[in-house]
């Protein structure tokens, strides 16, 4: 049998060549994410919230009681950066209930026998999980700006804070992709997300330096991506921060994390619909 | 002309479990095919291995002329599933998700609005296409979803159970755009349904599958007279699947299964 629609199909396609199917494909996962977000902000503006609590409450008491080493740097100086990506942390680390609520409503599925590659979905999913960050990151200066922190405004320093804001959240919601793949059901992603998230926050140089840490914590602090994210965003965020780390090496370890962590959700996203 | 689908001793095992037990059937191009049988037969883990969702543990299968194993891309680009749970995005417009997979499947940019526009049409959804999805009855979503896996104008069209938990004017209006489809493209329709009614009305052959196996395979009416004189297709599903029926339920009904139907009839009932 030979419909018109059967001659017709050839016209339909315009595949381009893999590598820039696979850019486009992880663009339109991206970009869907975005829509839902414009359609609905609740949750960017719950988000919010917290790091304006680490800032205005814990920062003002911990820098009245001078209790924390920072050098040179006023504690509120210090701690900016580290909420920043503490809170981008937070909201990274459970997005991958969203896509087990995908995988149990059925929209995965359809995105699972589209022709798109799997490490492309994953990729897109990974970008819509860092440039969510980015409302945080604008939330966090407009306070920081507010009661006095010395933030560098040029537009090289707010691009790069703006990168590694965006590769280290595309890195732990990658995470988070992982951990519900591994798990599956909500209740217990939950659970772990929450055993997560503390070590991850605490055994960082996230609200202190770590060179107050006993040695075994050191030493967690120096494989935790989560300290080479806030290393490269102090400098690049606060006026008279030095990095503990080269700047390059910080950027390596955080995109090296994301690219792994990639790899394997993409290996491990198709079994969540098995 | 080779068939559409085609399986020789498809066979899928979880642990124990043999879930589809070397399952050979020819789907011919054009056809409707009803696969039929109790929870637990084999039928959505049938149609997830001919999707590429899940991988044979043994015996091949190919769909529009593609190895499902060997040749996931091109059998992803030849197929459209619609599954048994809801797969719209309810946070997004209708326009919007068939906007995804328009650009997903990588439909020609200048294409997409018309192409887009035309399955609205056809589904009767034109005046609803900016509303958020999650808005929408049942029939409506199950039309929507059909439009989106129809879009690409793929050569087999997979439903898995197109018309749970909808009422009966919803069954209708799905049934005439399956009809319309097959009518006006030459889709080969591969679908599974509970409703025996369903099935007489839509499929031109149907199979039986029990626990795991294709044990019938015919016309409806074929099938109904093999139960008996003046039977019909809900006699001949109990006459060849009602064998396996203990207190036990075999593996028909697992609680999973159970829950996840309903959950299915409640979103979009």
């Amino acid at each position: 049998m030979t419909s018109p629609e059967r001659v017709e199909r050839p016209a339909v396609w315009a595949e381009p060549p893999a590598p820039a199917r696979f850019v486009l494909d992880a663009w339109t996962i991206a970009e869907g994410e975005m829509r839902k977000l414009r359609h609905d902000p609740t949750e960017l503006i719950t988000r919010a919230v917290q790091p304006l609590l680490w800032l205005l409450v814990f920062g003002q008491v911990i820098a009245n009681t001078r209790a924390i080493p920072t050098g040179s740097l006023g504690y509120m100086d210090f701690l900016a950066p580290g909420v920043l990506a503490q809170s981008a942390l937070f909201s990274a680390i459970f997005f991958g209930i969203a896509v087990i609520w995908e995988r149990d409503l059925g929209v995965l599925h359809k995105y699972l026998v589209s022709p798109a590659s799997r490490s492309s979905l994953v990729t897109g999913k990974a970008l819509a999980g860092g440039l969510r960050s980015l409302v945080q990151a604008a939330m966090v200066y407009v306070v920081a700006l507010l009661i006095g922190v010395h933030l560098r405004l040029d537009p090289l320093s707010v691009i790069g804070v703006a990168l590694v804001v965006v590769i280290g959240s595309a890195a732990f919601a990658t995470f988070s992709l992982v951990i519900a793949c591994l798990v599956r059901t909500r209740e217990r992603f939950m659970g772990i997300g929450q055993i997560l998230t503390m070590p991850l926050f605490f055994a960082s140089s996230a609200i202190y330096p770590i060179s107050i840490m006993p040695n075994w914590l050191q030493v967690l602090a120096h494989l935790n991506p989560l300290t080479y994210q806030v290393d490269a965003l102090r400098g690049l965020m606060v006026e008279g921060a030095t990095e503990s780390f080269p700047l390059a090496l910080d950027f390596a370890v955080l995109s090296a994390t994301t690219v792994v962590l990639i790899a394997i959700a993409a290996r491990l996203y198709p079994r969540l619909a098995q | 002309m080779p068939p559409a689908i085609s399986t020789q001793e498809l066979t899928r095992r979880f642990d124990s479990v043999t879930a589809v037990d070397a399952l050979s059937l020819d789907v011919q191009p054009g056809e409707v095919f009803g696969l039929l049988g109790p929870n637990g037969a084999g039928k959505t883990t049938t149609i997830k291995m001919l999707i590429t969702l899940l991988p044979p543990t043994s015996g091949k299968a190919t769909v529009a002329g593609h190895d499902i194993s060997r040749d996931t891309r091109l059998v992803r680009r030849s197929i459209g599933y619609v599954p048994q749970l809801l797969s719209s995005d309810g946070a997004l417009s209708a326009r919007e998700n068939l906007m995804t997979t328009a650009r997903l499947y990588h439909l020609a940019a200048s294409e997409r609005a018309g192409r887009i526009d035309e399955a609205l049409k056809f589904m009767d959804l034109g005046d609803s296409a900016d509303r958020l999805v999650r808005t929408f009855s049942g029939g409506m979503i199950r039309r929507l979803e059909i439009a989106q896996a129809m879009l690409h104008r793929p050569e087999v069209l997979f439903l898995d159970e197109p018309t749970v938990g909808l009422d009966p004017n919803a069954r209708r209006a799905v049934w005439e755009h399956i009809r319309g489809l097959r009518e006006m493209a030459g889709t080969t329709i591969l679908l599974t349904t509970h409703y025996m009614d369903e099935a007489a009305e839509l499929c031109g052959r149907v199979g039986f599958m029990h626990l795991g196996r294709l044990v019938a395979l015919g016309t409806p009416a074929e099938l109904s007279a093999q139960a008996g004189k003046g039977k019909d297709l809900d006699d001949a599903f109990t006459y060849f699947t009602g064998s396996g029926l203990t207190e036990s339920g075999e593996q028909g009904g697992q609680y999973r299964d159970v829950a996840r139907t309903r959950r299915t009839a409640r979103r979009l009932g």
